[in-house]
């Protein structure tokens, strides 16, 4: 069994916050994810089978689709879903060999491979299923938060988020500190309602879903634009008397 | 217990933050779709470690999409071509031997040069997703042949034709909404498919402000899942459904009638005289200008004066005795007719009658209550100061769904009218013209390809596309016969600005309008996704004639990647991928420019190939120096140029204007017209691999109507002359036709077309019911088929990348629940797509979200059993399908003779307008379609590929 770290107040989390209201499913993130960490300190982010009958791999980011209500109350939304960075982190707790631990100092759960045994149980301990086996390297892997990139004094400022969040199109994705009721992240949070996912488990998610917001009320037709139902005919007569210069 | 509060050893990840990513970044242009987004290329030890977007490109401003991260699987593909190879085996049996760059290029240039020295027609130059079309359509002129067109045709020709002829510019790639200012925007049949990022930074900008998006589309996915409000409207009934828009605005009287008066033909006169030659034409005096009627003098005069109230509606007897009306009352007459009424149309669109009433209250309420004023003055083209730019903040965008119809012209039409109406047009809120559009009204550029124009041995004065602007524009013969391969710009498709890629083979095969000797292609998958009818282009493509010679006796194929139409060619010319080579994007082509002004772009190469291939451009120009084609081969017989990348800084399609505007002159100091500069690439590296002008903010709006954007485009080249262009409602080109069609004139349509063209060559925007619904019979085809683009792929070269395939390695068929609970089909069952045309089997999956007489699926993703290196019990082949293989490339059979699946305008492919029922089918055993899988060539097994 492995310990958290010790809670403080004022707890830096770092962690993100998804705008389900304008994710379009483009998968941007989850590619650009896999692309940055297969390539980096996370990686080798294996692909079995990648020309073959069952192409598979890991992902540490993985885009769903789902449909709620039905009718005029029906919408289509895309759920991105990685690891949400647990406060109460069940998959480091049941890790036995320490490999899967939380930082103190920013709350970022992560996996040291040296000591990773690959045995799953980190993955059974997961509610939200945001850990994968690395089935070619024998070791569990997971989002980092880009871990490599937003302290990485080699690259532009303006690049040390972590990288879906760098290259989503539609900007639905914030990084932040979730701990700091003053950021930016946390404010965006209480403005939009947004939620964590499974509070009722009692992990404590670190990242947050902004929820599709309620469409606008169609705009109010103002008086001018109604007039009474009338023949073609008269209504071409109106126009011949406009006197309008070019 | 392990881990508690401790000093740690830093696991790998954390200890990587001290890495850079990569030893080099270079920037780049991605290929990885038609977007053209700016990247940057991080290598390590020489390979490609990790692409992101370009934070200072003005595409997409940092971001990038999944097709663009999984570029580096592409460059890694195993179903990458390795070396030049020659065909030995049958036709489609893949057995190729392989053979060296310059057995390969003297093999093309024998085959092209006997053909060019006897009849340069002879030779079909078709080229798919081509980015470098300023040099293909030039070096096809340079040869001589008018059987030439890029992949145009089957994509988009609708939305550019409809475009230029009615506004000088177009949806997507001349034109985007204003992002910054629109408060309502209405989208129509867009998926991914253009423009990828700008659309999804866009979105993003209006949900920040609040403004209202409204997706016109059968299928709820993508950008219609995150509208605010979505419009499952029945395929190929958009045009009805903006008619009924633009009925409720003429009934409430909510149209910008001084936009009209001011920007469009809305006041000039069309004559009025049944059965006449001049009927339905513009009204003209004896100088050629358009007139119109001045209610201050009570006279015909200027159309395009500056200080004259013109009338509107009305009928006037013209000093030489004529009766003309304005086009304005032409229009309400039409609109205002009650056929038009939401009522009316509500039932055939699947969409309430309340809300169309609805949308068209939203549209008026947000375009003439809500307007943006921008407090910058600006002169326009008659030299009136205004103190402030005012904007109708309504937005469009159309693409896919809209021009994939056989009335999609028309409907395309239909949509830019409403933006007139609303006066939504290049105004702050409204879409905008991204310059260097707009163009002049009307188009100037002509086909070449006349019997004149054509000889042995000699290059075509002008370039094989163009727009025609009547009867006498046609490539035709004295009889009618088509003269292009592809018989575009004949009675059967006059407007085809982009040719019918589709029909080439066919034609070629059926020897219609005449037997060809060589089709070379490049970048299109004709044997598969690139085809309606794949099976049968298949066939075509291998057949023999009596004499055992082969239908289409020589293909040439240029392609970096093991697609279906490999198989196909006799000689392949492996092509690098866009990471390994210069290219231009260029202004005189498919420019990446913006509202705020115009911008092109250069890839360079940041990795070395490690194989035997070599960029098609390099090799076109080549091949066209051993051909000594002029302006290719030097006065010596030596190539003209080095390679692309010298050609790009070298070549003057016209003094000082080249494929690249940036940095001209000798000294990189000139803007758009300038001397060639020896070190022009240097300068754009340095850039970042692009250029771009910023457009001072007196010229950001009324492009087509402000005198100093006007005067600087022409300084640019853009345009011959500062002049207004004046945005056509009224279309008379089309009206000459129809006159043509009615007897008029020397140029006459066959019997067979004649009342073809009279019916749909009409100047207004119509409707008609799209040809295959029309043909068959809706009670044995009851349902629409369409596809939908994923958002991760690109055509098959996307549905290959061995990330993208981990996305989606199948496509499921959706179909609605209430219809599939009436055919008694439960989720996941096989079922077969049974359309007039054949059938393909497949899985289905019920949703909610799709107009319930519609089902849909992904495209690109089924593949042949055996392609892209993929294993041959890929589920691309065994259980993704090909919706291509239900869709005919000639409509069904019916009393007359055989009809191609087209707009009868432009010829656009109609493949959306496909009609099919659902079959039980039996579960998955062997591909979804019949064809045999293929071979790999031997460089590629020899890699390990499949």
């Amino acid at each position: 069994m492995t310990s958290l770290p010790p809670k403080r107040p004022g707890q830096k989390q770092l962690g993100l916050v998804i705008d389900l209201d304008i994710c379009v499913g483009c998968h941007a993130c989850a590619v650009n994810c896999k692309e940055w960490n297969n390539g980096g300190g996370a990686g080798p982010l294996s692909d079995l089978d990648p020309y073959g009958a069952r192409p598979d791999g890991v992902w540490f980011n993985r885009i769903h689709a789902f449909e709620t209500g039905e009718g005029e109350d029906g919408r289509t939304v895309y759920f991105p879903k990685s690891c949400l960075h647990c406060e109460d982190a069940a998959c480091v707790t049941v890790c036995p060999t320490g490999a899967s631990f939380k930082r103190a100092e920013d709350g970022i759960v992560l996996v040291d491979e040296a000591l990773c045994i690959g045995c799953k149980l980190c993955s059974w301990a997961c509610p939200y299923g945001a850990r994968e086996l690395d089935e070619k390297e024998g070791v569990m892997r997971k989002c980092t938060l880009c871990v490599d990139r937003i302290y990485n004094e080699t690259l532009d400022p303006a690049d040390r988020v972590p990288a879906c969040v760098s290259t989503c199109p539609v900007s639905a994705r914030h990084f932040g500190d979730l701990g700091d009721p003053q950021s930016d992240v946390a404010k965006l949070v209480a403005e939009r309602g947004g939620v964590a996912l499974l509070p009722e488990l009692g992990y404590r998610p670190v990242n947050r879903y902004l929820p599709p917001r309620r469409r606008p009320v169609a705009a109010a037709a103002s008086a001018a634009a109604e007039t009474a139902a009338e023949s073609a005919g008269s209504k071409l007569l109106r126009w011949v008397d406009q006197l309008l210069s070019r | 217990m392990a881990r508690a509060d401790r000093t740690r050893r830093l696991s790998k990840p954390e200890r990587a933050a001290a890495e850079p990513p990569g030893d080099r970044v270079a920037t780049t242009t991605c290929y990885m779709c038609a977007g053209r987004c700016g990247i940057k290329v991080h290598l390590k030890d020489g390979r490609v470690r990790y692409i992101e977007g370009n934070r200072d490109h003005p595409v997409n401003r940092g971001v990038l999409c999944a097709k663009g991260a999984a570029g580096i699987m592409q460059q890694y593909s195993p179903a990458r071509l390795t070396k030049p190879l020659l065909r030995v085996g049958e036709r489609g049996a893949g057995q190729f031997r392989e053979i060296e760059w310059d057995e390969a290029l003297a093999t093309a240039a024998r085959w092209l040069g006997e053909i060019r020295a006897r009849d340069p027609r002879q030779l079909a130059f078709f080229t798919g997703r081509d980015q470098s079309q300023a040099l293909t359509g030039w070096w096809a002129q340079q040869f001589g042949t008018p059987n030439y067109a890029a992949h145009g045709g089957f994509c988009s020709v609708n939305m550019a034709a409809a475009g230029l002829y009615s506004v000088g510019g177009s949806f997507w790639e001349f034109g985007e909404p204003d992002w910054e200012h629109a408060r309502y925007f209405l989208l129509f049949g867009v998926a991914e498919d253009h423009d990828s990022n700008p659309i999804k930074i866009g979105l993003n900008r209006l949900r920040q402000r609040g403004a209202k998006i409204v997706s016109v589309n059968p299928v709820r996915t993508g950008y219609s899942a995150i509208a605010d409000e979505w419009v499952g409207i029945r395929p190929g009934t958009d045009g009805l459904f903006v008619f009924a828009l633009i009925h409720e605005l003429l009934r409430m009287e909510r149209v910008d009638l001084g936009f009209l008066v001011r920007y469009t033909d809305a006041p000039w006169l069309v004559v009025r005289n049944p059965g006449g030659a001049d009927d339905g034409l513009f009204a003209r005096d004896g100088a050629g200008r358009v007139l119109a009627w001045d209610r201050r003098s009570n006279r015909e005069t200027d159309a395009q004066a500056a200080e004259i109230a013109p009338l509107l509606v009305g009928e006037v007897t013209l000093a030489d005795g004529r009766r003309a009306v304005p086009v304005f009352q032409l229009l309400a007459e039409r609109y205002l007719d009650p056929r038009y009424a939401p009522d009316a149309v509500a039932p055939r669109c699947g969409i309430a009658a309340a809300a169309i009433r609805r949308i068209a209250r939203e549209l008026a309420v947000t375009a003439f209550e809500q307007e943006v004023v921008l407090d910058q003055p600006w002169t326009d083209w008659a030299g009136r100061r205004h103190e402030r730019m005012v904007g109708r903040p309504v937005s469009m965008h159309a693409m896919r769904g809209i021009s994939a119809h056989s009335n999609g012209f028309h409907a395309c039409r239909a949509i830019h009218v409403l933006q007139m109406l609303l006066g939504a047009i290049d105004t702050p809120g409204s879409w905008r013209y991204k310059s260097p559009y707009p163009r002049p009204l009307t188009p100037a550029m002509k086909p070449a390809g006349h019997a004149h124009q054509v000889a042995p041995g000699q290059p075509m004065p002008g370039p094989p596309l163009g727009f025609p602007l009547g009867p006498e524009d046609l490539l035709v013969e004295a009889d009618g016969t088509p003269r292009r391969i592809d018989k575009a710009f004949s009675w059967e498709a006059p407007l085809a600005a982009h040719g019918l890629l589709h029909q080439v083979i066919r034609n070629a095969w059926k020897g219609d309008p005449y037997p060809i000797d060589t089709l070379f292609l490049y970048m299109a998958n004709m044997s598969w996704n690139s085809a309606m009818n794949p099976e049968g282009t298949a066939a075509m493509l291998a057949d023999r004639a009596a004499d055992g010679r082969y239908k289409i006796p020589r293909i040439i194929y240029s392609d970096a990647y093991f697609s279906e139409m490999v198989a196909y060619a006799d000689l392949v010319l492996p092509d690098t991928t866009y990471l390994e080579r210069w290219d231009c994007i260029s202004l005189l082509d498919r420019p990446i420019g913006g509202a705020e002004g115009p911008a092109d772009a250069v890839r360079q190469p940041v990795v070395k190939p490690d194989r035997d291939v070599r960029p098609f451009q390099d090799v076109l120009l080549e091949l066209g120096a051993r051909l000594k084609l002029p302006g290719l081969a030097a006065a010596d017989g030596r190539p003209r140029y080095r390679d692309y990348a010298d050609y790009i800084q070298r070549h003057e399609r016209k003094p000082g204007i080249g494929p690249l505007a940036g940095w001209r002159g000798a000294e990189g100091d000139a803007v758009a017209v300038g001397a060639p500069n020896p070190r022009q690439l240097e300068r754009y590296v340095e850039n970042g691999c692009f250029w771009r002008h910023h457009l001072p903010p007196d010229q950001l709006y009324f492009k087509h109507a402000n005198r100093a954007y006007l005067e600087s485009a022409a300084q640019m080249g853009f345009i011959d002359r500062p002049r207004q262009i004046v945005l056509q409602l009224y279309v008379e080109a089309l009206q000459k036709f129809r006159l043509a069609a009615q007897g008029h004139g020397p140029a006459q349509p066959p019997a067979r077309d004649r009342a073809r063209i009279e019916r749909h060559f009409d100047p207004l925007p119509i409707w008609y019911v799209p040809f295959e619904e029309a043909a068959i019979d809706g009670a044995r085809f009851p349902l629409h088929a369409v596809t939908q683009r994923p958002m991760p792929m690109y055509h098959s070269w996307g549905s290959q990348n061995a990330w993208l395939r981990q996305i989606y390695d199948q496509n499921h068929l959706y179909v609605h629940r209430r219809t599939a609970a009436a055919l008694g089909l439960k989720d996941e069952d096989w079922v077969f797509v049974v359309s007039h045309h054949g059938r393909v089997r497949c899985r289905i999956r019920l949703v909610d979200g799709v107009n319930p007489q519609t089902v849909w699926t992904w495209n690109a993703i089924g593949k042949r059993a055996g392609a892209w290196a993929l294993s041959p019990d890929a589920p691309e082949a065994r259980r993704g399908f090909l919706l291509n293989h239900a869709i005919s490339e000639m409509l069904p059979a019916g009393g007359e003779a055989e009809r191609i699946n087209a707009d009868p305008v432009t010829g656009q492919a109609a493949w959306y307008d496909l009609r099919i029922r659902l079959e039980p089918a039996p579960a998955e055993a062997g591909p979804a379609d019949r064809m045999p899988a293929l071979v790999p060539p031997p460089g590629m097994r020899a890699r390990g590929g499949a």
